[in-house]
């Protein structure tokens, strides 16, 4: 019994909340693709990416922020990149996503070694961290207090974010235009609304929403890069996209549960279970999630059909 | 602007100059003038692929012709976006409607015009609001709030219509309006029609390929053939007859099908079925009937009532929730597709394009598939004969008459009509017992159609059973011995041919009467 206060105390959720960060900004950015209609499998080198520039210009410039002002310029770049190929010249977006994390991939590692000379991992003194929020007063707070406090700076500004996508795609009639350019693309062109430049917008957004999340994966979460440091983390942001059907808060939750799974995993290793079995955890239950959606679904569908029917009947 | 006497006025409010519009290999129009005057209904009719939608299309700024010039109000159309054209006020109801599914009524209408508050927000009650206002100033009747997907076709088509008025369109393109539509709801539609016209002074272009529709309605018409304007006259100086000759270049009879041979066996019979659709929501509600050999069963029914969800759960596309069904007297309820067509079963589905054919194979595949394990066109179902599959496509291509290069193109680059006609080909040299065919001539022009119908009428009298479902009512009612109408899932009426009128089935079909006794 006492491993398992040692495992579900406070440091659980706050871990969760730590980890699920760069998960969340960057299914924010997935589901604006998701929702313009485009399958976006490139956060993941979008991401790293935006690790390395952050990294990179922070200890550059001895400035966090413009670290991340960097992250998201490559995201602005690698976005336009992406909506080239996929909406413009209508390239397979399955091809170029895994092009575009392969490409991420070799690129970081090669321009780590040639720039820093080090091969595996950089970190130094020299790079500059983005702050982090301690609020006296919210911290007087039993229980919510040091669960909420003391993150890292971007973890309060992605809860804004969610706010904002969800705003932008159902307060706004941008969002009506890139939803309709995903669902219908036609009734929009007819309109007299270009889809290609909605997608093309969409794509942008993603890309820049994954330039925060590297930014706060290398400057925030951690103080350093190492190579391929957004371990899958852009593919269980596609998994939460799908597993949230696209829908802001959902997608929010969904990434909750990443984070919190991946926390456990963490701390089971605590107790003795092997770090390998502890990793599989999060994808192990993504995986189990994904295909509980859909079964559960079908199963749903079929036992109203039967009871209709017989509804019918009598 | 003196509107009170639009009417009368000859004032021309489009004018295409010498337009002409060259797909890749295909020259969809080939230099069309054409002057349509303000405050008329003009007719603009033609077999499929003579080039109608290309022409409006041309005018609503979607397709940019490679020559001529189009103008409106006087004005040339220095560019062709739709944008541009909705702003001189042209409006097109298109024939596939361009709504999104998963947004409202009164979202859909306001579409890419969305009243706002302050700057970006997007104000959904002023939305609601604006679509009252419409529904009230019009009298086409919609609910603001529903959305979209659970909607009926009929008032799909009123969403669209009062989606051109918001956007103030004075000039409405209606692209083959009552294809989808029942005969009560296309006289309603006429009665909108001639309301604009009257009140408002609405220029409409209508374009169809129902001959009777254009008298009915229009005050000129004009015909088109292979992409060229052939005539233009005033409504009152013709008949459809002259019409119908003019559209195909000959004379056309259709009104002669044989028919010989005698009622026989019962072949399918359908037993108190209960059929789910994608949703779970029931679509079939106990459904019984039979089709014997040598006769046609029609079934007449507007779209979305449940008679697509039959035929396939007869095809054995379908988990069937209740109820029984046999082919041939074998209980078919719980075989596969595959099982069924064993069994003595063809089937020619409602969609061509997503189960009909494989778009990118050939010809000569979309004909063998089915008949690939047979002999002599395998060994053993391991190694393919390709000399005989080869003679045994040519065979058909020819005897179907299909048109395109040969039978190794691809199937998704012939017109609608050949590659129905690929369909047909294949399911009717099977030579099965029973046929269920759904939609075999949508989409198709004259000359297919008057084909694919004898081709019908021949197996029939050569005493297989055929069940047909057909969206167009004249088909059904051309090819029929016996029409049964369904509505919501159940079936509502029960006719010989020759029983009742085009005009008093959409009763049935729309459940306002119901004859007893007829399961």
């Amino acid at each position: 019994m006492g491993n398992l206060s040692e495992i579900f105390n406070l440091g659980l959720f706050q871990n969760t909340l730590r980890t699920a960060t760069p998960v969340i900004l960057a299914a924010l950015g997935g589901l604006l693709t998701e929702q313009a209609g485009i399958m976006n499998i490139g956060m993941e080198g979008m991401m790293l990416v935006g690790c390395f520039a952050a990294v990179a210009v922070s200890f550059a410039m001895a400035n966090a922020l413009m670290g991340v002002f960097a992250a998201v310029m490559c995201g602005i770049v690698i976005g336009i990149f992406f909506a080239v190929f996929v909406v413009k010249l209508r390239s397979d977006e399955f091809i170029i996503g895994m092009a575009l994390n392969t490409f991420a991939a070799g690129t970081t590692v090669f321009l780590l070694r040639s720039i820093f000379g080090v091969k595996g991992t950089f970190a130094d003194k020299g790079i500059i961290p983005l702050p982090s929020v301690n609020l006296p007063w919210l911290e007087s707070i039993p229980v919510i207090g040091p669960l909420l406090n003391g993150h890292s700076v971007f973890v309060y500004i992605t809860w804004v974010f969610v706010f904002l996508v969800w705003f932008l795609l159902y307060k706004t009639p941008y969002g009506f235009w890139i939803r309709a350019a995903g669902e219908h693309p036609e009734s929009l062109a007819t309109a007299g609304i270009n889809p290609d430049k909605m997608k093309f917008i969409a794509s942008i957004l993603c890309g820049i929403l994954c330039g925060f999340a590297g930014a706060h994966l290398s400057l925030g979460y951690l103080t350093m890069f190492a190579e391929g440091m957004s371990a899958n983390r852009g593919f269980i942001a596609f998994a939460c996209v799908i597993f949230g059907m696209a829908n802001p808060p959902r997608v929010f939750l969904a990434a909750l549960l990443f984070g919190f799974l991946n926390a456990l995993g963490l701390r089971l290793q605590s107790v003795g279970i092997p770090p390998d079995i502890t990793a599989m955890t999060p994808y192990v239950v993504t995986v189990l999630m994904l295909v509980y959606i859909v079964t559960a679904g079908e199963a749903k569908r079929r036992r109203r059909a039967k009871r209709l029917v017989a509804e019918q009947k009598t | 602007m003196n509107s009170e006497s639009s009417t009368e006025t000859k004032e021309i409010i489009v004018q295409f100059k010498n337009v002409s519009m060259e797909f890749p290999g295909v020259l969809a129009n080939d230099d069309v003038s054409l002057e349509i005057r303000r405050g008329e209904v003009f007719a603009l009719v033609g077999e499929n692929g003579a080039g109608k939608s290309t022409l409006m299309n041309v005018l609503y700024g979607i397709n940019k012709p490679t020559a001529g010039e189009v103008y409106v109000k006087g004005e040339k159309l220095e560019s062709f976006h739709p944008s541009v054209s909705i702003a001189k006020g042209i409006g097109m109801v298109h024939q596939h409607f361009m709504l999104v599914p998963s947004f409202t009524v009164a979202q859909n209408i306001v579409l890419s015009k969305e009243p706002r508050k302050s700057g970006f927000i997007y104000d959904l009650a002023k939305a609601n609001e604006i679509t009252e206002n419409l529904v009230k100033e019009y009298g086409l009747k919609v609910n603001p709030k529903d959305i979209l997907r659970e909607t009926s076709v009929g008032i799909q088509q009123r969403v669209e219509i009062l989606k051109t008025l918001y956007r103030g369109a004075d000039v409405l393109i209606l692209d083959e309006p009552t294809a989808v539509l029942t005969p009560s709801e296309t006289e309603e539609l006429f009665q909108v029609i001639k309301r604009v016209v009257r009140e408002i002074g609405m220029t409409v272009i209508i374009i169809t390929h129902k001959l009777y529709e254009v008298m009915a309605i229009s005050d000129r018409v004009g015909v088109m053939r292979q992409g060229k304007l052939v005539g233009v006259r005033n409504t009152s100086d013709v008949n459809e007859r002259i019409l119908a000759e003019m559209m195909v270049g000959r004379e056309v009879l259709l009104d002669k099908l044989e028919r010989t041979g005698k009622v026989g066996d019962v072949k399918i019979s359908v037993r108190d079925l209960f059929v789910a659709d994608n949703r779970g929501l029931p679509a079939v509600n106990g459904i019984s009937l039979d089709v014997r050999e040598g006769e046609v069963l029609g079934i007449a029914a507007i779209e979305g009532n449940g008679q697509s969800e039959l035929i396939e759960a007869i095809t054995g596309l379908r988990h069937i929730e209740s109820g029984e069904v046999f082919i041939q007297g074998k209980n078919a309820t719980k075989l596969s597709a595959r099982e069924i067509r064993e069994e003595g079963m063809a089937h020619i589905p409602e969609d061509r394009i997503s189960t009909g054919v494989s778009g990118p194979s050939t010809i000569v595949e979309n004909i063998i598939i089915g008949k690939e394990r047979r002999r002599p066109f395998s060994w053993k179902g391991i190694h393919l004969r390709k000399s005989s599959i080869i003679r045994y496509a040519e065979d058909l291509f020819k005897r179907f008459d299909i048109r395109g290069a040969g039978i190794s193109t691809q199937v998704e680059s012939l017109s609608g009509g050949n590659m129905q006609k690929v369909v047909v080909a294949r399911e009717f040299s099977y030579d099965t017992p029973v046929f269920v065919i759904a939609q075999p001539t949508r989409g198709v022009d004259i000359g297919a159609m008057e084909f694919i119908h004898d081709k019908i009428i021949e197996k029939r009298n050569n005493g297989a059973a055929v069940l047909l479902a057909s969206a167009d009512l004249d088909e059904v009612f051309r090819l029929s011995d016996r029409i049964v109408t369904i509505y919501e899932g159940k079936i509502t009426g029960h006719f010989k041919a020759g029983e009742i009128s085009k005009m008093d089935i959409g009763y049935y079909m729309t459940g306002d009467r119901r004859e007893t006794g007829d399961e």
